[in-house]
């Protein structure tokens, strides 16, 4: 019903892709679920928006959309940036669902370098723009090498690249799409998103659903899945920690961004997740910089 | 007992890049060699005592015959013995000294003499101490002992050589004129090692040039020329 | 003498299309044993390295190798992961040039330890110790260990690719001309590395090179192709000093007497 008033309102089938498009999809998603990991191979469609701008996270929310989802797009951890207006936009328009800013609210989450910092429960999705999902590329440009690579679990040369960091940072100095096995078997690019959010991934009760548009893959995280961040013995893996608190709220422990205040190195760093900075504000939780008159209080553009 | 026995051996070279023309060399060689026994071979150049020599420690081929070598556990016959069993052979059997040192780059001349004792299992120290000794009785200054041999002198390098050809015990040992152009003091010191060698139960077969010095080691003299091939 | 030999070559055969590769070339190695392969260029010598190696598929015959476990294995029937389990760990590859056989993108010790890790150690003190002691062992400074290899000579470069060979203790190595291209003086010392590392390292070798001095130097036994096929072979010195095939006289007469 409701998917005949936005054809009837847009002129596009409900979520813009053609049914037949959306099954295909959806086949490539159960099989990603079913081998957790596993980058499976689709047939990507063209989108209203170049390449590079989120066009498989965009057809892997199109596929599983419904109705009666509600949605929210973050785009480095905000909701208001131009990309993920866009994105939310669209949807409005084709699909005519309700949108969120508010990860408590949402069924389904498309994000872009970030996974929330409020705790996703079993009844929400987030889905993954992916650029670049092979992660032995640094090691081995060829296709036909790394799928062989990844049939027979070989995956010692991935060390390599963690070498080269410690090597020459004295630490591994990879900070993001930081390398993961995914339920002992699929080595995984758990994309850009900084190696803090790694620990999100593992035994999430959200379903994680990855879409690479250019790269045409789809792969997936089911919910409670081990993900365990590669590493040495000797050089354990470590999330970035951050010395003070969010400048506004007053948050520890969260993924902070670094915003310039003025010509005069003048700086503080804030939640990178909007709506979580904003959830604390609202709450009475009040930072180093919160009221000072340069902020609005609405959190930092990035 | 008999170490060495040479069975009716022949040997020619075909020069295919002389129109396929044969060289006869020798034919119908047969000699036995006994344990502490040294035969001198004799005849003029050209005759095949080098060849003869070659065939036996399997650096030529040799066209009909046999060459039996006792290495103590086996007969082996080197005539139609594998690669591998004249390798086998070389290092626990069989020793060759010629007067020309194949010098390796880069290897010291303690090394070069102590290698064939390294090779047999000895421990560094002991085959070190043992190459230490040889090169002192050969009138090696030790000053060069250290030095890779590529720029000793000829006489130098050639005693490096000798030293490593008599350093290891072999059952069979085989010399291509040890001697030539070393001074009086150090072809002296080569009979030393010869005769102790024969003491010590070796058996010889030697090419001198020098009567001097094949009167004093050989026990008897082959005369080369009477298995002139046809 | 009896001990059972590490690898059978029987009946390699190798056609491209038409064109012959190499014809019905048989022989054993053992433990500790050096093969050196010569003839000119298109004799069929590399391409019999890659039958060995398992980089190229027979037309005809079989290489067996004795695996670590005791077991003889007919290489083609290996599955995929034991023949790269079998590449990275019991074999070494030293290519002609360097920059086919290293990494050029990550460091020398990187390079080294690259084996190490991809068969399961992860431990990065020990990875790194164990290619501190592989580049002291080729010659190359301690202090050039995080340097890219694309700062390293020709000669230093291929010393690198020796030592990433054998930090697993391979027990056969395959070495494609690992000399050419270097300058003579480069090479004497590579010759006399790969000899000391030889010998001390017990490695059988099967050794490919147009050069009649390297393999008199390295190897124990000799083999002379033409056209596809072994026209000689033998123990070295014997085939070298007393060569009976037409072809392997003119090969020995055409070097220059040092």
């Amino acid at each position: 019903m409701s998917e005949a008033i936005a054809t009837e309102r847009t002129a596009y089938n409900f979520a813009y892709l053609d049914e037949q498009t959306k099954r295909a999809i959806r086949r490539a998603i159960l099989k990603a679920i079913a081998i957790p990991g596993y980058q499976v191979p689709f047939a990507s469609r063209e989108m209203p928006m170049p390449r590079g701008w989120g066009t498989g996270g965009v057809q892997v929310t199109a596929a599983i959309i419904g109705p009666d989802d509600v949605l929210k797009v973050i785009d480095q951890g905000a909701d208001d940036t131009t990309n993920a207006v866009a994105i939310r936009g669209f949807f409005t328009r084709v699909a005519n669902v309700a949108t969120t800013t508010r990860t408590v609210e949402a069924t389904i989450i498309q994000t872009r370098h970030r996974v929330p910092e409020t705790p996703l429960n079993a009844d929400q999705i987030l889905v993954y723009q992916v650029p670049i999902p092979e992660p032995l590329r640094f090691l081995e440009p060829r296709e036909t090498e790394t799928r062989k690579l990844h049939a027979l679990a070989d995956y010692g040369t991935m060390h390599v690249k963690l070498y080269e960091d410690i090597a020459h940072f004295g630490e591994i100095a990879t900070t993001y799409a930081y390398p993961v096995t995914v339920d002992g078997r699929y080595v995984m690019d758990p994309s850009p998103i900084p190696k803090f959010d790694n620990p999100k991934l593992d035994d999430c009760p959200a379903l994680q659903l990855f879409g690479a548009g250019r790269e045409k893959r789809i792969y997936a995280v089911p919910p409670h899945t081990r993900v365990v961040s590669l590493d040495f013995e000797d050089h354990p893996f470590a999330p970035q920690r951050f010395t003070e608190p969010c400048a506004l709220c007053g948050a520890t422990g969260v993924f902070l961004d670094e915003v310039i205040l003025d010509d005069r190195g003048g700086r503080m760093f804030v939640c990178s997740d909007t709506d979580f900075c904003n959830g604390r504000q609202a709450a009475g939780h009040r930072g180093r910089l919160a009221g000072n008159p340069i902020e609005s209080g609405e959190g930092a553009d990035v | 007992m008999t170490v060495l026995d040479v069975q009716d051996i022949a040997k020619s070279f075909t020069l295919h890049l002389r129109g396929g023309l044969t060289l006869p060399v020798v034919a119908g060689v047969s000699f036995e060699v006994a344990a502490g026994e040294c035969v001198a071979l004799g005849g003029p150049s050209g005759a095949g005592k080098s060849s003869i020599l070659k065939m036996i420690y399997g650096n030529y081929r040799t066209d009909a015959g046999r060459i039996l070598i006792d290495d103590g556990a086996a007969v082996i016959d080197v005539a139609s013995a594998s690669p591998r069993e004249i390798l086998a052979l070389r290092a626990t059997t069989l020793g060759y000294v010629s007067q020309f040192l194949r010098v390796i780059p880069r290897v010291a001349a303690l090394d070069i003499v102590a290698e064939p004792l390294r090779a047999r299992g000895i421990d560094t120290t002991e085959a070190n101490a043992r190459a230490s000794a040889m090169l002192k009785r050969l009138n090696l200054p030790e000053r060069l002992w250290h030095l890779p041999p590529a720029t000793f002198s000829g006489g130098e390098q050639q005693r490096v050589n000798i030293a490593r050809g008599f350093i290891a015990d072999t059952r069979l040992l085989l010399l291509d004129e040890p001697t030539a152009s070393l001074d009086g003091a150090n072809r002296d010191a080569v009979i030393g090692l010869i005769r102790d060698k024969r003491a010590a139960g070796t058996a010889l077969v030697g090419i001198f040039h020098d009567d001097e010095v094949r009167d004093a080691v050989a026990d008897r003299t082959l005369d080369v020329r009477a298995f002139a091939a046809a | 003498m009896c001990e059972e030999p590490l690898l059978i070559a029987e009946g390699l055969t190798k056609f491209y299309g038409a064109r012959l590769g190499c014809r019905d070339v048989s022989f054993t190695l053992h433990a500790g044993e050096v093969l050196a392969v010569v003839g000119e260029s298109g004799s069929g010598k590399s391409t019999l390295l890659g039958l060995l190696s398992t980089e190229l598929a027979p037309s005809a015959g079989h290489v067996r190798y004795s695996m670590r476990d005791g077991s003889l294995r007919d290489l083609a029937e290996l599955s995929e992961p034991e023949r790269r389990l079998l590449l990275r760990t019991d074999w070494g590859f030293v290519r002609q040039s360097p920059e086919a056989g290293l990494r050029m993108a990550v460091s020398a010790g990187a390079n080294v330890g690259e084996r190490l890790m991809a068969v399961g150690w992860r431990h990065y003190g020990n990875i790194r110790g164990a290619a501190a002691d592989w580049l002291g062992r080729v010659e190359i400074a301690a202090d050039r260990i995080d340097d890219s290899p694309k700062s390293f000579s020709g000669g230093m470069r291929q010393r690198l690719q020796i030592a990433r060979n054998l930090v697993t203790a391979p027990r056969l190595v395959f070495m494609d001309e690992p000399t050419g291209g270097l300058d003579v003086s480069v090479q004497a010392r590579l010759l006399d590395l790969i000899r000391s590392l030889v010998a001390d390292l017990g490695l059988a070798v099967v050794i490919v090179t147009h050069d009649l001095a390297v393999a008199r130097l390295l190897s124990h036994r000799i083999m002379v192709m033409k056209e596809g096929c072994v026209i000689e072979e033998g123990l070295t010195d014997q085939v070298l000093d007393d060569p009976q095939a037409a072809y392997t006289q003119l090969l020995v007469s055409s070097v220059l007497q040092s």
